[in-house]
């Protein structure tokens, strides 16, 4: 366990070397999240101040808290393990006394959680200071929420690992990774709220982990979804953490025994 | 807290594994590893060698836990590599020259305090290795650097403490001293020897660079085309291809070629005979005795004695059985 919680604290030291790319990273949020206001703003209000039980000041913690996401919930498909598979540093991997996949979820986590600090909280607050926002009046949205966004953070990093381990059987997985990021980041909601979807469409998202990545938390955080909905939510954010967690396990196991590494 | 073994620390019965590659659009399957039957005991240095694809990097894998083998069986430390990697990675310490395994954006000290936490090593023995390791293998300077920065001599250092860190009864590394200078190449050298006879580890290398078998391993074992073509001693090696020194001599005024130095032949002449070169057979002669025919002859200015090169008589062996 504490080797575990070690690798975490490595992916957040490595993530934190990295300053200009947290900086560049939050400059691109920031800019689209500006272009989310002017487009989901104009929405609200051409449909009388309220859209789906969304009106401009729940609109603008929706935009905020999504961008703020971004820099720890991932939703490019890329990975590290994808990486150490196609060149076969994954072959090092194997040489420690470690759980594989635990290991590299740990690792990512870690990374993702420290982009909380330069990404993060500075989207929340720039948007706060430029448009306002709404904040929720029940004091339990806070603690549930901060669980409900590490368990989004979790949860993608458990479920893009299973695109990264695709590589045991893929010679190359950038399709894979290329159709993910279509994928995950619309039904993830991140380009507009899960609860504007048609509803074949939310029926659609809610059948796969990706809102639970980055919606849930959202919902939760803002304080649009209160109460026991707010607990059902984290409890279905878990029901997704265990079912990837499983096919991560299975996807390893049945994957080593695939691996090609020829020379070097 | 070496754990006493009984029998054998690497033994492979019939050991094989195929690849398959993709061929335009055809697959077809390589054989990298065939028939490999091979028994190495607690503390012996073995050096394992051959051609490029020879398939000495496979076989370190099937060894590891790393890849599953295809055929045969194979047991490590005692233990099955596939079904017991983990138990196993706490026996064994492995140094790709080609891959790193420390973490490239943090500074060595934080890899060798993760590698300790993964190891699950106490505090004391994390302590007292660190500094055994720091301190024979000259970390101090760069400790606190960035491994992205180091130069190649100094990460294949601490590549080498990242491999050694848990005191691992059996060390294997490949290709340990590619593209390292003399004096980096010679450090580590005389790191892996006092390793061995401090600790007892059993050490199994493969190389390209006839100094390092020379220098570390007792016995070789020689692989062609994923099968073992020779096991024993490298003097025995020479011996079977019969493997030639050249003495390189610069004498002090034009000679006519040296042809009648007992047990050489002479290769040539240059510069009108102020250079010769002339072979002998270190298990008929030695270089002294050559010498000392040569100065009743000629007056010498200088001299140099070149070894056969590893590749030489790995070639000379392949083209034995071809």
């Amino acid at each position: 366990m504490r080797t575990y919680l070690r690798l975490f604290v490595a992916g957040f030291r490595r993530q934190s070397t990295y300053r200009l790319a947290a900086f560049g990273g939050l400059v691109a949020n920031t800019a689209f999240g500006l272009l989310k206001v002017a487009l989901l703003f104009a929405a609200v209000r051409t449909s009388g101040g309220e859209l789906a039980g969304y009106d401009v000041a729940m609109m603008s913690s929706y935009i905020w808290i999504s961008q703020g996401m971004l820099g720890s919930v991932n939703l490019t498909g890329r990975t590290e393990i994808a990486d150490r598979i196609r060149t076969g540093d994954v072959a090092v991997d194997f040489l420690r006394p470690l759980d594989v996949h635990l290991a590299s979820v740990t690792t990512e986590v870690g990374r993702a959680v420290f982009a909380l600090i330069p990404r993060g909280i500075p989207s929340v607050v720039i948007g706060a200071l430029l448009v306002g926002m709404a904040v929720p009046e029940d004091p339990w949205a806070y603690p549930l929420g901060a669980v409900s966004l590490l368990l989004g953070i979790v949860v993608s990093a458990t479920t893009v690992y299973l695109v990264g381990v695709s590589g045991f059987w893929l010679l190359e997985t950038r399709g894979v990774a290329l159709l993910y990021m279509v994928v995950s980041g619309f039904l993830a909601g991140l380009f507009v709220p899960i609860a504007l979807f048609p509803d074949w469409l939310r029926l659609v998202a809610t059948a796969t982990p990706f809102p639970a990545m980055m919606m849930y938390p959202v919902d939760v955080l803002s304080g649009r979804v209160g109460g026991a909905a707010a607990v059902g939510l984290v409890a279905l954010q878990v029901l997704w953490l265990v079912l990837t967690v499983a096919a991560g396990q299975l996807a390893t196991r049945a994957g080593r025994r695939r691996l090609e590494v020829q020379g070097g | 807290m070496i754990t006493p073994t009984i029998g054998p620390i690497i033994e492979t019965h019939d050991l094989g594994r195929d690849f398959r590659v993709r061929d335009g659009l055809r697959r077809r399957t390589v054989v990298a590893v065939d028939r490999l039957s091979i028994r190495v005991e607690p503390g012996e240095a073995v050096g394992y060698i051959g051609a490029n694809g020879a398939g000495k990097s496979t076989t370190i894998k099937l060894l590891t836990g790393i890849l599953m083998p295809t055929r045969g069986t194979v047991a490590t430390c005692g233990l099955r590599p596939m079904a017991d990697r983990r138990r196993l990675a706490r026996e064994v310490g492995v140094v790709f020259g080609q891959r790193t395994q420390l973490w490239w954006d943090l500074p060595v000290r934080d890899s060798l305090r993760l590698l300790a936490s993964i190891h699950a090593l106490g505090r004391v023995a994390e302590r007292e290795r660190t500094d055994e390791l720091v301190e024979r293998l000259e970390l101090a300077e760069f400790l606190g650097t960035p491994v992205r920065q180091l130069s190649l001599g100094q990460r294949m250092r601490a590549e080498v403490a990242a491999a050694l860190l848990h005191s691992p009864r059996l060390v294997i590394l490949d290709e340990p001293t590619i593209g390292l200078d003399v004096l980096s190449k010679q450090r580590l050298r005389e790191f892996l020897i006092a390793e061995r006879s401090r600790h007892g580890t059993t050490l199994l290398l493969t190389t390209h660079d006839m100094g390092d078998v020379e220098r570390l391993c007792d016995r070789i074992l020689l692989v062609d085309r994923g099968s073992l073509v020779y096991d024993g001693t490298l003097a025995g090696l020479s011996r079977t291809v019969g493997a030639e020194r050249v003495l390189v001599v610069d004498l002090a005024e034009p000679t006519p070629d040296l042809a009648d130095v007992p047990d050489t032949r002479h290769l040539g002449s240059e510069a009108g005979g102020m250079r010769q070169r002339l072979a002998f057979d270190p298990e008929s002669t030695t270089a002294a005795r050559v010498l000392a025919s040569l100065s009743d002859r000629a007056e010498l200015v200088d001299l140099a004695v070149e070894e056969p090169e590893i590749e030489e008589i790995v070639r000379r062996i392949y083209a034995s059985r071809r």
